[in-house]
């Protein structure tokens, strides 16, 4: 029988990094952006959270326990601090400076994960402190501190309130950024900027600022899934690149979801099933079939992606000026 | 232009095309700005003198013949991977799936290896395995090709997730084909028999590669400038209208360039395995596909600048590894560098298409230079 109890937690714990990558690249798509940098910008934000954490944590003295408010404050501010950086210097080069954003995109993502494994390889060399590797146990016991009350609702409270503070996050914030794409006015102009910035700059539309805001609050969303991996999910353990290419099934939930969101709540659990479902499907000796599931959740964004793409429907569309950067006197 | 009430301090006008000297000189400009933050922040990194910090870069670069053999079949591999996805950008067509594709040609011929070995003479083994990975990596590009030419479906997604198709697909046959048993992967692929592998021309086993990339850089050189087929693409890339006023058969023109695309990935995954490897790992082609997009574009897409386009990012990469190394830092280091670089030459490449016209010298053409 097929063990759902256990199955579900491990992909909603799979699926968060996912969601957070995702609703961060769907506000950046929806502006006309094609941030190809969510990678980098993952690791960025997983890296600069494990920095602020390590700092904080040799900054004790020692025998003294971790504050939960400091540990858990000063790791997210590094991490939005750090992906914000990413951002804005995607934005700079594509949106001032208007360079080719697949090339941007890349060049980011090369640079992103270097700087994660750098820093998660040197980190202890370059601050000079005795410590065998980075394990910021204290620190992530804060990040994954379940809600007090799950351990006595039995099912439900495993199913539905097991998980850290920052997993609720994640789906506030695809529900909020949903909300905000739909049914307000911001949201509107955003999707203005991203289907026809001429039309939306004659409008009366600053589509520059929108494109800056909507990328860099969107890295920062993504760069917030680096950090629950690393604090929630791996336990406060940096591996190199044990993240993997999350980053990039991030994208690929992006397109599953047809740009929406609040889609991606669900999607985002499913895609963690799809990832770690190899584990649970019982294939006796026959290890390689493993490898096969793991391709799942790319061959099913590649057939929605082309049905989308088949059935024209309006709203399944990418947005129109999805790659292309907007220079005003382009005709 | 709308009338502002207050006029901003300067603003942007397109250039007219510059002299190709002057656009060089300009992005060779970026990359020196770009190894001065390089060698600051490796400063800061390491404590070392940055004439220490160059020498080891050179080092890890030509330090040695065994080493400058091995940044030749580097930026030998970098470049035909480049070549192979530039035929796709000159067309417009954002194929970030070189990686899927090299791979699938690596597969392609890891298979014909393995399966072929007690069948064949060792030539024939040889052809079938480059015909193979030619139609494996043929078949790779096509599909996304097929989908766009018919639906429009947006190619740089549909490249990128055939990476990860491929990527599993190569995991599957590790285990499938492994040896020893339960180890996982394959290791070197006819070891005592050496069917299937490449012969070493001139003593040196990585010439034939350098050669052969040589040989494909020219060959790409003069289909894109002097053929009919480059011509068309290039219609194709400047505007789908156009080429289809003209008559020409766009989706076939998508279909056919995405096919020669991966059909050069495919030949450099069977370089790579029947030439260099002898194996099948899922990082064989080492992120080369990714790079190469990066490659092709700084080059604009001419064959002749991308040779020297892979080297500078082999050189940094392969030196900024030396360089970690020495200092006992991460060899991750190579990756910071090489995105610094590219963010110079990229964010660069604004100051050859634009000039910025400052308030006051609007009459006066040519004085405000950036």
């Amino acid at each position: 029988m097929f063990d759902f109890l256990s199955f579900i937690p491990r992909a909603v714990v799979q699926g968060i990094p996912l969601l957070y990558g995702s609703t961060g690249e769907t506000l950046t798509e929806k502006a006309g952006n094609l941030n190809l940098g969510i990678p980098g910008i993952m690791y960025v934000g997983g890296i600069s959270g494990v920095i602020g954490g390590f700092l904080y944590e040799q900054s004790l003295p020692a025998g003294t326990g971790v504050a939960p408010f400091l540990a858990v404050a000063i790791p997210l501010v590094c991490c939005l601090v750090g992906s914000l950086l990413m951002g804005l210097l995607y934005c700079f080069l594509t949106v001032t400076l208007r360079a080719n954003q697949n090339v941007t995109g890349l060049a980011l993502t090369t640079f992103g994960i270097g700087v994660g494994n750098f820093f998660g390889g040197s980190l202890i060399k370059l601050s000079g402190k005795d410590v065998p590797a980075i394990t910021l146990t204290a620190t992530a016991e804060c990040f994954s501190a379940p809600l007090p009350f799950a351990a006595n609702l039995g099912w439900f409270g495993k199913l539905f309130l097991s998980y850290g503070f920052l997993a609720y996050i994640a789906v506030a914030v695809a529900l909020l950024a949903s909300y905000v794409l739909k049914r307000t006015r911001v949201g509107l102009h955003l999707r203005a900027v991203g289907e026809s910035p001429a039309t939306a700059d004659a409008a009366g539309i600053d589509v520059n600022r929108y494109k800056y805001r909507a990328t860099c609050i969107g890295s920062m969303i993504a760069g917030l899934g680096g950090l629950y991996y690393v604090m929630d999910y791996s336990r406060g353990i940096w591996s190199n690149d044990a993240f993997g290419d999350r980053g990039w099934l991030a994208i690929a939930l992006v397109i599953f979801t047809i740009w929406r969101p609040n889609i991606g709540v669900i999607a985002s659990v499913l895609f963690g099933g799809l990832y770690i479902l190899h584990m649970y499907i019982p294939t006796g000796m026959n290890l390689a079939i493993k490898e096969i599931y793991k391709m799942l959740p790319y061959v099913v964004t590649i057939i929605v992606l082309v049905l989308s793409s088949i059935r024209k429907k309006r709203e399944t569309q990418p947005p129109e000026s999805l790659g292309r950067s907007y220079f005003r006197e382009d005709r | 232009m709308s009338k502002p009430e207050k006029k901003p301090l300067f603003h942007i006008v397109k250039r007219a095309p510059m002299p190709w000297w002057k656009a060089w000189l300009y992005r060779g400009l970026s990359i020196v700005l770009a190894m001065i933050l390089c060698a600051v922040i490796s400063l800061i990194m390491t404590g070392q003198n940055p004439v220490q910090i160059f020498t080891s870069i050179f080092n890890g670069t030509f330090g040695s013949p065994r080493k400058m053999w091995a940044t030749g079949q580097n930026v030998a591999m970098l470049l035909v991977i480049s070549l192979a996805v530039t035929p796709a950008f000159q067309m417009r067509f954002w194929n970030i799936g070189g990686e899927g594709q090299a791979l699938m040609g690596c597969l392609a011929s890891a298979a014909c290896m393995i399966t072929l070995k007690s069948v064949l003479p060792n030539w024939a083994v040889i052809c079938a395995m480059l015909a193979a990975s030619i139609i494996a990596g043929a078949v790779w590009g096509l599909i996304p090709a097929f989908f766009k030419a018919k639906w429009n479906t947006n190619e740089t997604l549909f490249t990128l997730m055939m990476n990860y198709i491929a990527t599993q697909l190569v995991a599957f046959f590790c285990v499938f084909w492994e040896s020893p048993k339960g180890s996982g992967n394959i290791g070197v692929i006819n070891q005592s028999s050496n069917i299937g592998w490449l012969p070493v021309v001139g003593g040196q086993k990585y010439l034939l590669s350098i050669l052969i990339a040589a040989v494909l850089c020219t060959g790409m050189y003069f289909y894109l400038r002097f053929s009919k087929h480059g011509y068309e693409l290039t219609v194709v890339g400047e505007s789908e209208k156009t080429a289809r006023y003209v008559g020409i058969k766009v989706d076939r023109v998508i279909m056919r360039t995405m096919i020669l695309s991966g059909a050069m990935c495919g030949i450099a995954g069977f370089m790579l395995t029947g030439g260099t490897d002898h194996t099948l790992t899922t990082t064989l082609v080492d992120g080369r596909g990714f790079t190469a997009v990066m490659v092709s574009w700084l080059a604009k897409f001419n064959p002749v600048w991308m040779i020297l386009a892979s080297f500078l990012l082999v050189f940094l990469d392969r030196g900024a590894s030396e360089m970690a190394q020495k200092c006992k830092l991460n060899s991750s280091f190579a990756d910071i560098l090489t995105g610094i670089i590219l963010f110079f030459i990229i964010g660069g490449e604004f100051f050859i298409n634009y000039r910025l016209c400052m308030r006051h010298s609007e009459t006066k053409e040519g004085i405000a230079h950036v």
